[in-house]
């Protein structure tokens, strides 16, 4: 490994470790603020680095078509998109998991119009998160590049075999230069063994995918991925674990930060962590018993990591990114408050929504979060704290 | 054998990613679709074959030509009356399918 960090660019990260890791197809459609990293890997291809197949395909739809082409077809694949883009790949979103096509796509975060928005927010990936997607969540820089290669070989891994998304957010990790320790190629071969597909187009022993599920079949062919993704949750964990061995960084389905004694606990998904972690540390020196509890794993939900992480708080707050039109509760907050409500014993849940469309989270957003979650009767607001909305 | 995926089956015997080997549609009877089904008149064919060419399901075969007629194989007719239609001399009834 690299003994010092290098200045790089988050997007350009993702592109190298994509080359790292030898994939053999990337079927891309540029859209910000993915294109960098997209833009990188044509460079690399062209340039003889990554002796990939480059498909500069015409929409997301095409991209995610041809990436579950190539990747039954036997091949490294990889490609990414955001917000408009990630939602014209609806339609072959959902059929990737039930084919079994372990597909990486990086989404680099961006709100859904309308109205038309480019900044970042989590919109786009809770469009789809009922598609069946294992899906994990990067803090910073060193985690993109790292939960890339760990992409690859969870996604690949036999006993997963389904497609990942990685999310990074739109600019505040996409465009920012980060310290980066970079491994090198035969680092990442000794972590990352060959994809050996488990269902495989083969003209020596052909089959038909994607068939038709009839009333007699769909419901089983549902339940068959649903067990897939549920099970790869300890395949994520062991993952993580062999990931240290060989590179010495430590990764958990669910972190906590200074949150083992914490009365209150914020929870949340994303970079906005690294914002509310020097936020804990100023409230710590005052006294307040907070942490913070982030989700790695989105897909599968890791409900006993995430029961355990929060079991002792007596407030959560729940940080959302994106809204559920018509619905009281965010996203994260909706999942959360249903896991917990058969405990007997459960901590006063709150939920605050903010970030949307690129607007600021601040230090002073938390210190604001931590106040409210507190009070007398946060857990029993009729809805979501809408922060810093203007009314 | 190949694994047929349109009779009930449980999860864990489902082929992993749902797919099937080449030629399950010959174990694949498409024909309990049907509501009605073609009955032909032989006395008025005059085995001109446009039953055989217009036929969208392609199921009727050539009986040769001493029997000179062609016959649908009802494990595939899905009774979608085009023979019938087109056939020149009216000799295509479709009847209802009896259960
Ligand atoms: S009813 Fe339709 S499917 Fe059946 S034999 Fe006639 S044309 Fe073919
Ligand atoms: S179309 Fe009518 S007349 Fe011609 S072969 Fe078929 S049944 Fe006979």
């Amino acid at each position: 490994m690299a003994a010092k960090p290098v200045g790089m660019e988050v997007s350009i990260a993702v592109s190298e470790a994509v080359m790292l890791c030898d994939a053999d197809v990337v079927a891309a459609y540029p859209i910000t603020p993915q294109t960098h990293i997209v833009e990188h890997l044509s460079e690399l291809v062209a340039d003889g680095k990554l002796d990939a197949a480059y498909i500069p395909v015409e929409s997301e739809q095409s991209a995610m078509s041809s990436c579950i082409g190539s990747s039954a077809a036997g091949a490294r694949t990889f490609t990414a998109t955001s917000s408009q883009g990630l939602a014209l790949m609806n339609e072959m979103l959902y059929r990737a998991p039930v084919l079994r096509t372990p597909v990486v796509m990086v989404i680099a975060n961006r709100a859904l119009s309308a109205p038309i928005n480019i900044w970042n927010d989590h919109s786009d990936i809770m469009s789809v998160r009922d598609a069946g997607w294992v899906a994990l969540f990067a803090e910073n820089g060193q985690e993109s590049l790292d939960m890339t290669i760990l992409s690859f070989r969870i996604a690949e891994d036999p006993r997963v075999s389904l497609p990942l998304s990685l999310n990074i957010d739109g600019f505040t990790l996409s465009h920012f230069i980060e310290p980066i320790l970079l491994p090198t190629r035969e680092e990442v071969r000794a972590f990352l063994p060959p994809f050996r597909p488990i269902v495989k187009l083969d003209i020596a022993d052909p089959i038909s995918i994607g068939l038709l599920g009839t009333p007699e079949s769909y419901t089983e062919a549902r339940k068959a991925t649903d067990d897939a993704l549920t099970a790869s949750k300890q395949v994520v964990s062991e993952a993580f674990a062999e990931f240290k061995k060989h590179f010495g960084r430590e990764y958990r389905v669910v972190e906590s930060y200074r949150a083992e004694d914490a009365e209150t606990i914020l929870v949340m998904m994303g970079s906005i962590a690294e914002t509310a972690m020097t936020a804990v540390d100023e409230m710590r020196d005052r006294g307040e018993k907070v942490g913070i509890v982030r989700l790695r794993l989105w897909r599968p939900f890791p409900v006993e990591e995430f029961k355990a992480a929060v079991r002792h708080a007596k407030n959560l707050a729940v940080i959302d990114r994106h809204m559920v039109l018509g619905v009281p509760d965010g996203p994260v907050a909706l999942e959360v408050k249903s896991f917990l409500y058969a405990d007997e014993v459960r901590p006063n849940i709150s939920n605050y929504v903010l970030g949307l469309g690129g607007r600021d989270v601040t230090r002073d957003d938390f210190w604001h979060i931590t106040e409210r979650a507190k009070q007398p009767g946060a857990g029993q607001r009729p809805r979501y704290e809408l922060v810093g909305v203007m009314e | 054998m190949a694994k047929q995926i349109d009779a009930l089956m449980k999860v864990r015997d489902l082929p992993v990613g749902f797919t099937a080997k080449p030629g399950s549609t010959l174990e694949f009877k498409t024909g309990d679709w049907r509501s009605m089904r073609p009955k032909l008149d032989r006395g008025k064919c005059s085995y001109c074959g446009f039953c055989y060419i217009y036929c969208p399901d392609g199921v009727y075969q050539d009986m040769g030509k001493d029997e000179k007629y062609y016959k649908p194989d009802l494990d595939y007719c899905k009774g979608c009356g085009v023979c019938a239609q087109e056939c020149p001399k009216h000799c295509i009834e479709m009847v209802l399918e009896e259960v």
